[in-house]
């Protein structure tokens, strides 16, 4: 049992882990989502 | 596209940007310990194991209270040079019962984690009161106090309790007799010294401190000190057998 | 909301502060009662004074309040600052308190005569009041106050919860006075960075649920769409913080009325949640929080965005999703199985890109403002904080090696790394959103003096570096000594050779130590004229004049 289980989390999680990552990197570069971040940057700087 | 949205709601929903958060940092830690508490491996089979007698317990909570842990280790890593300083490796059944572990992260002064039997009480006596008597360029702080001050002999029963009721095995007889088990072993010759080493087998009975007619914290810190690393017999410890290899 | 003059109620949080503290009152009413530990009686006095004391304040405030706090005055936010306030006046307090502890126990492993063979004073206790003053005291004070600040102006909304932020304000820096004196009574449970027992534990559980509500409900309340990324730190700090801190605490106390408790977990798994508590102290509250202050203050202060927004996003989610593994390589050829210790070796050396990418992230907000370094020290200070993480970011994971390990571990280059982050990063950010946050805070102008902040800049620059670079020396070498062998295949040294050889460079690190406490006292008090004399500013931008009844 664990060891099928631990066998299992050392090979597909590897994989899991560098697609989730791989996911949010896209997410980040995504070009349509460039402009919100862009004014997500700019919260600071605006004064109320 | 949608896909790629989800992550906006995680930007505008805070439950959920906390929720992720949390499975986030969960991962790492269920898959670093959880393993720890049931692979059969993670602690070795060996002879000799037994819980604190309650003069050591109060020892070692001396040892705790001063912080003696900021500057000694209690842990022998697996190096030649530590092997041949020290004494055989640290295994991990001889913290099994270390509520909580004394390993350290610092060694200002030496690993202590087989100290015991190595130096004569009277060396530990002159050592912890003034440790440049002994050591001259020991930097160690002093500890005059301990010997003057009495062990606080109400709550030796109720540290046993504790210690049993999350998992380390003193048994009834033990807890009733914890306060004559103390003090008996401070003196081989008393009635109860029968009693202390049925429950615990061979400890070593004497006054610690050369004050034989008071049980001072001095006593306490010392019986531990003496003790450390001395349970196991590395004579019966295989560390080539299977179950052993890790 | 509305201004709600007539029909004057107790509020929500009134009521269920009092509540609350009338129970901590009951409960120190039943120590003092029953206890026979004399310190432990000391903390139930100081709880049933405390706890009496901000009943009176409570209904004090009420009494002298006209009606409700306004969300809004004149269409601007009525932000809530005086927590903010009192938060910046700890750490600046605390900060000192710990250095100075710090410098004394430096002074101790250089002259042990300093321990005066007093309990209290020895080294052994006097240490966990150190690391607990500079970490908790002045790093959470820090956090705490920078973060309402934060949350307020990028939510664009008042704190939620009344009263709520002061409670936790006060309520952390009693557990810090309960930990404090506990440490020097000889009160710990000994797991580094969690020494405070039990009933200290539990308080601070409360107060750190109070926190994360208030900090949650300010985000629910406000008026910007988007979540600033400062905010993903300080929450994701704020969480974990709160699993680590629960699960390395779990402990049976022997009695209610003892202050003595033992922690369930023993030996090797004691270990293991130990340094994953201990390690994520550093990831979390010494790490993340900080980043909160980098992604906010930074850019404030340089007056243009973050470098890249979009890397912000990667590094958060690496960065948290990594740490938390990172913590057995604290137990390198230790008695800890070796598949934990490979892991965490392995996601310590993967550390370095999230924290890298942050770092650059960081250093970057400055391109085509790098000018400003040479004429604003407080800019300086937070960019030169930066270099430092980046410094130790790197270092950590190569030491994290375990052949490197082997000869780094138990030595004062462990030290010495510790003191190039904590000194270096936390302590400089910290300096740097200080500086800013007060002006802001008290509304002034500017500084009282920017000469003042490169005098403190440069004075303590000198002293982290002597700090870090005599512990590198005295590691390496005490590490190197403990593994030289004679020609003849013996030990060549013996332990207290290695102690002897020690000396100049503890005394070369209390002079460091010295150099960055004269540092912050020279902050200390420019901070205080600021207050006091500093050139008001023209129109109240920065924020609105009206304050809540204090």
């Amino acid at each position: 049992m664990y060891e099928s289980m631990a066998q299992f989390a050392q090979t597909f999680g590897l994989v899991y882990f560098f697609l989730i990552f791989a996911a949010a990197v896209v997410y980040a570069l995504w070009p349509s989502n460039r402009k919100r971040f862009d004014a997500a940057a700019e919260i600071p700087l605006r004064e109320e | 596209m949608s896909v790629l949205n989800k992550h906006a709601v995680l930007e505008r929903h805070s439950i959920l940007l906390t929720v992720a958060i949390l499975i986030a940092v969960a991962i790492g830690g269920i898959v670093e310990l959880v393993p720890n508490f049931y692979l059969k491996s993670t602690i070795e089979e060996v002879e000799g194991m037994r819980p604190y007698t309650p003069l050591e317990l109060a020892g070692r909570n001396v040892y705790i209270r001063e912080g003696c842990y900021t500057c000694h280790s209690q842990q022998i890593r697996t190096l030649r040079d530590e092997v041949e300083r020290y004494g055989h490796y640290s295994l991990a059944a001889e913290s099994m019962y270390d509520h909580p572990f004394q390993w350290g992260s610092k060694r200002t002064g030496p690993d202590l984690a087989r100290v015991g039997g190595k130096y004569s009480d009277d060396w530990h006596r002159d050592h912890l009161i003034d440790p440049r008597s002994v050591v001259p360029a020991s930097i160690m702080p002093a500890y005059p106090f301990l010997a003057e001050k009495e062990l606080d002999l109400r709550l030796v029963a109720s540290d046993l309790k504790a210690n049993a009721a999350i998992g380390v095995p003193y048994d009834d007889q033990m807890i009733e007799n914890a306060r004559a088990d103390l003090l008996a072993q401070l003196d081989p010759f008393s009635a109860g010294a029968d009693g202390l080493r049925e429950r615990y087998g061979d400890v070593a009975m004497r006054d610690f401190d050369g004050d034989p007619s008071r049980a001072t914290e001095l006593d306490a810190l010392i019986a531990y000190l003496q003790m450390l690393g001395t349970l196991v017999d590395f004579s019966l410890y295989d560390n080539q057998a299977d179950v052993n290899l890790r | 909301m509305t201004h709600a003059q007539a029909a004057k109620r107790f509020s929500w949080d009134e009521g269920g502060i009092i509540a609350l503290l009338g129970l901590t009152t009951l409960f120190c009413l039943f120590i003092v009662a029953k206890t026979h530990d004399s310190a432990f009686a000391f903390h139930g006095w100081l709880g049933l004074i405390a706890s009496i004391g901000g009943i009176f304040a409570v209904v004090n405030g009420y009494q002298n309040r006209k009606g409700e706090q306004p969300e809004e005055v004149g269409g601007l936010p009525n932000y809530q600052m005086g927590p903010v306030k009192l938060g910046t006046f700890f750490s600046v307090f605390w900060g000192i308190a710990g250095f100075a502890a710090g410098l004394y126990i430096a002074l101790q492993l250089a002259f042990p005569a300093l321990n005066l063979d007093l309990p209290w004073t020895t080294f052994g206790r006097l240490r966990p009041l150190h690391t607990s003053a500079v970490i908790f005291a002045f790093g959470g004070n820090v956090l705490i106050a920078t973060s309402l600040y934060v949350v307020q102006r990028t939510c664009r909304a008042r704190t939620a919860g009344g009263l709520w932020p002061w409670f936790v304000v006060w309520g952390y820096n009693f557990f810090i006075v309960i930990a404090a004196t506990g440490y020097l009574l000889g009160i710990t449970q000994s797991k580094e960075y969690a020494e405070p027992e039990w009933y200290a534990d539990l308080w601070l559980t409360v107060v750190w649920v109070a926190y994360l509500l208030v900090f949650l409900g300010t985000i629910w309340k406000r008026k910007e769409p988007h979540i600033y990324v400062a905010n993903w730190f300080y929450l994701a700090f704020i969480v974990t913080i709160a699993m680590l801190h629960i699960v390395n605490n779990l402990t049976l106390p022997i009695s209610l009325t003892e202050p003595k408790s033992y922690i369930v977990w023993s030996g090797v798994q004691d270990a293991m949640t130990q340094w994953w508590y201990g390690h994520n102290a550093v990831g979390f509250f010494l790490t993340a929080g900080f980043l909160a202050i980098m992604y906010y203050f930074i850019p404030k202060r340089a007056e243009r965005p973050v470098y890249s927004y979009r890397l912000s996003i990667v590094h958060f989610w690496s960065l948290i999703f990594i740490y938390i593994w990172a913590g057995p390589h604290h137990l390198h050829y230790t008695a800890v199985p070796q598949w934990a210790q490979t892991l965490g070796m392995t996601f310590s050396i993967m550390l370095w890109m999230p924290s890298w990418g942050g770092m650059i992230n960081g250093l970057m907000t400055l391109s085509g403002a790098w000018d400003k370094l040479r004429t604003d020290p407080v800019l300086r200070m937070l960019v030169v904080s930066v270099a430092f993480y980046g410094m130790s970011t790197f270092e950590g994971p190569l030491m994290s090696v375990r052949a490197v390990n082997s000869l780094s571990h138990y030595t004062d280059w462990t030290i010495g790394h510790v003191h190039s982050g904590a000194l270096g990063w936390v302590g400089y950010i910290s300096f740097g959103a200080l500086y800013c946050l007060v002006p802001w805070l008290w509304n002034k102008r500017e500084l009282y003096s920017l000469k003042l902040v490169a005098w403190h800049f440069w004075i303590s620059t000198i002293g982290i570096v002597l700090y870090i670079t005599s512990m590198w020396v005295s590691g390496i070498m005490q590490g190197l000594m403990w593994r030289a062998y004679t020609r003849l295949g013996f030990l060549e040294y013996s332990f207290i050779e290695t102690v002897e050889a020690m000396e100049p460079f503890y005394v070369i690190r209390a002079l460091g130590g010295a150099l960055f406490l004269i540092g912050a006292l020279i902050m200390a008090y420019n901070l205080w004229m600021t207050v006091r004399v500093g050139e008001e500013a023209e129109e109240p931008a920065a924020t609105p004049a009206l304050q809540p009844a204090e």
